[in-house]
């Protein structure tokens, strides 16, 4: 089985779906020539050109806004905001123009349109440079949002953001750039709303997505060495996401931890936490749990950042009280 | 801003007799229906916000003479003009306007946010400064696919401090993108005089980027379209960005139903001198086209609006579940 970086498979879905669709162009600030920020668009301007690897000004709002114009005068514009604390600057272009215009016209138009935004910390990035935005844009009617952990994953789903006819969150986590993991023998999309069980279990399950899957992979192990049994569930798609393999895990274990590396309060877990309170109701033997990020800025330095990261040991420790 | 020039010299300045009663019925046709939407409003048949561009009607006819089909535009909140000029369906857009299913945009987007995809028009927007990178998106669009076609973003003095706007321009400029950015100049942004609001000149603004700048006198719709003219013809062949200012007056308040009250009460009885239709009507008038010509013209456009009326109410209140449904394109 062969064996990619996060980054590269990436790099490898633009390349395959510009090979396969003429419409299909990128925007971005350094992603020509200079390859991009993480390296992930390296290669891409020699093979496809000036013209379709478009270097754009540090104009973040005009960046996004001009893909929608583009979207909307049949081409495919994949748009890469260089780290997802600078989406603030196109928000417009996202949630009022992006998100809406096939509703609010009256289904006339579709915005095929994707935003690469690398979120998260652990790199000493600081405040600005760290954020793991996503619960705000799964609250938009009309917005996608993904975030793949595996290489393999993220190559699917980004095959399936390129290709549909909505506008779409693809979010990246930084940390992951550099990971390797194995690719399927044949390279397909991945649709949307499908979670994948990485770990089965019978005691509890762990939701969670992006990078926090390898600390709850870590958690899960270290819970093993204790005798508990934890199912992890990577959501992959966050809007929309998958309450069917959630609630059928909850049925199995009947108890819920949700981890993410996101900011807790008001996160993606609140929704999970809310729906699954909800609906699965009758399932639960133990409170649901979240964990996440405290509710502060991501602080620079690595003593400060090391104690803000939700890691597998907060998790384990969320485990433990969910089997009480 | 250019010397005003009398009717007499706009036909001196080349604009035929034909041009001009071409362009005095669609002003008219905009004048009319947005006349007719007022009275709607006010009779709650018509509900939200509408933004009426009385008096600003020469720019989008203007422009528009010079616009091919596959030409896209981003209007403005207040772009009925801009939207009717491009050729949106005048029936489907009465309907929109009234909120129902036979509505261009299935009663789902309302008078500030209308589209009408086949005929370029990209949308009327409720962000100020909205639409102009959705046109600049376009303009690319039309260039990568070497079309020969070219996005226009119209835009009010309002959006002059709108940062979108100054990122637009040197993204045109920088890129050669097939852009003219259109802006009507009315001298207000919502409630607040411009001078309050803006201190540059757009103007010099364009000439710091590079990219040419025209202005034209919007009583004057001869002077719009021939400028506007002349401006189209040229990005056609350089591909090149163009700013184009119109000096027009809003007779209206910011929204159907705003007093003024912010507005000198002189000003406010000024405009009947300044009104675009009235000075094309003279023109008209003294280039000896038949009175009775121009009020069959009158009649002909009274029965089309009343038309486009009788089918908007006649149309069904939209399906909530299948707007509910249709959140996202399949």
């Amino acid at each position: 089985m062969e064996q990619m970086r996060f980054g590269q498979a990436i790099g490898k879905a633009l390349a395959d779906a510009m090979h396969a669709d003429p419409r299909v162009i990128l925007l971005g600030e350094d992603i020509g020539e200079a390859g991009g920020p993480f390296g992930v668009t390296r290669g891409l301007y020699q093979t496809f050109g000036a013209a379709r690897v478009l270097d754009f000004p540090i104009s973040e709002a005009a960046l996004v806004g001009t893909a929608v114009g583009a979207a909307l005068t049949g081409y495919r514009p994949v748009a890469e905001i260089m780290f997802m604390d600078f989406c603030t600057l196109a928000m417009d272009a996202l949630v009022n123009q992006a998100a809406k215009a096939h509703f609010m016209f009256g289904g006339q138009t579709a915005v095929p349109m994707v935003v690469r935004a690398p979120h998260g910390g652990g790199l000493n990035a600081g405040a600005q440079h760290s954020q793991c935005l996503e619960a705000w844009f799964t609250h938009v009617p009309g917005l996608t949002v993904v975030c793949p952990a595996t290489p393999a994953d993220a190559y699917g789903l980004l095959r399936s953001a390129i290709d549909s006819p909505n506008p779409v969150l693809f979010i990246e986590n930084k940390a992951l750039y550099a990971r390797k993991g194995d690719m399927p023998e044949v390279l397909a999309p991945i649709p949307f709303g499908e979670a994948r069980i990485a770990r089965p279990g019978r005691d509890v399950t762990v939701v969670t997505y992006g990078a926090a899957l390898f600390e709850a992979e870590a958690a899960a192990r270290q819970a093993a060495e204790q005798g508990i049994d934890v199912e992890v569930i990577d959501l992959r798609s966050l809007q929309p996401w998958d309450e069917a393999t959630v609630l059928a895990s909850l049925a199995r274990t009947h108890r819920l931890v949700i981890f993410h590396e996101a900011v807790e309060a008001f996160g993606v877990g609140a929704e999970i936490a809310a729906r699954m309170a909800d609906v699965g109701f009758d399932e639960l033997d133990a409170p649901i749990i979240r964990v996440g990020a405290p509710f502060m800025p991501t602080p620079y330095s690595p003593e400060l950042e090391k104690a803000y990261m939700p890691d597998a040991g907060r998790l384990l420790a969320a485990i433990q009280r969910a089997m009480l | 801003m250019s010397k005003k020039k009398s009717p007499a010299a706009a036909a001196k300045a080349g604009t035929d007799t034909t041009t001009l009663l071409d362009c005095y019925r669609a002003m008219l046709r905009i004048r009319k229906v947005e006349q007719r939407l007022s009275r709607l409003f006010a009779d709650k048949e018509i509900p939200g916000f509408i933004h009426l561009s009385i008096g600003q009607e020469s720019v989008p006819v203007g422009i528009s003479r010079h616009l091919r089909d596959a030409d896209t535009i981003a209007a403005t909140h207040r772009g009925h003009g801009q939207a009717l000029a491009k050729g949106i369906d005048l029936n489907g857009f009465v309907a929109e306007m009234m909120g129902r299913e036979r509505g261009i945009c299935r009663g789902r987007g309302g008078s500030m946010h209308i589209a009408e995809a086949k005929v370029g028009m990209l949308g009327a927007n409720g962000i100020v400064g909205g639409g102009i990178s959705i046109a600049t998106g376009s303009a690319l669009a039309h260039k990568l696919a070497d079309s020969g076609g070219i996005a226009v973003c119209y835009f009010g003095d309002g959006a002059l401090a709108e940062g979108i706007f100054h990122e637009c321009l040197n993204l045109a400029a920088l890129w050669s993108l097939p852009m003219l950015f259109a802006c009507e100049n009315n001298g207000w942004g919502e409630f607040s005089r411009t001078d309050r609001q803006f201190c540059g000149r757009l103007e010099q603004l364009a000439g710091a980027f590079g990219v040419r700048y025209r202005m034209a006198d919007g009583l004057d719709v001869a002077d719009v379209t021939r400028v506007a003219g002349e401006l189209i013809a040229q990005m056609r062949s350089d591909r090149r960005p163009a700013v184009f200012e119109c000096k027009v007056e809003r007779f209206h308040g910011h929204f159907e139903g705003d007093p003024q009250k912010y507005r000198d009460p002189a000003e406010l009885a000024a405009l009947a001198a300044k009104d675009p239709i009235a000075h094309a009507l003279l023109a008209l008038e003294r280039a000896g086209v038949d009175g009775a010509r121009l009020s069959a013209l009158d009649e002909e456009l009274e029965r089309e609006i009343d038309a486009a009326v009788e089918y908007a109410r006649a149309a069904p209140q939209p399906d909530f579940a299948s707007a509910r449904a249709d959140v996202y394109a399949h």
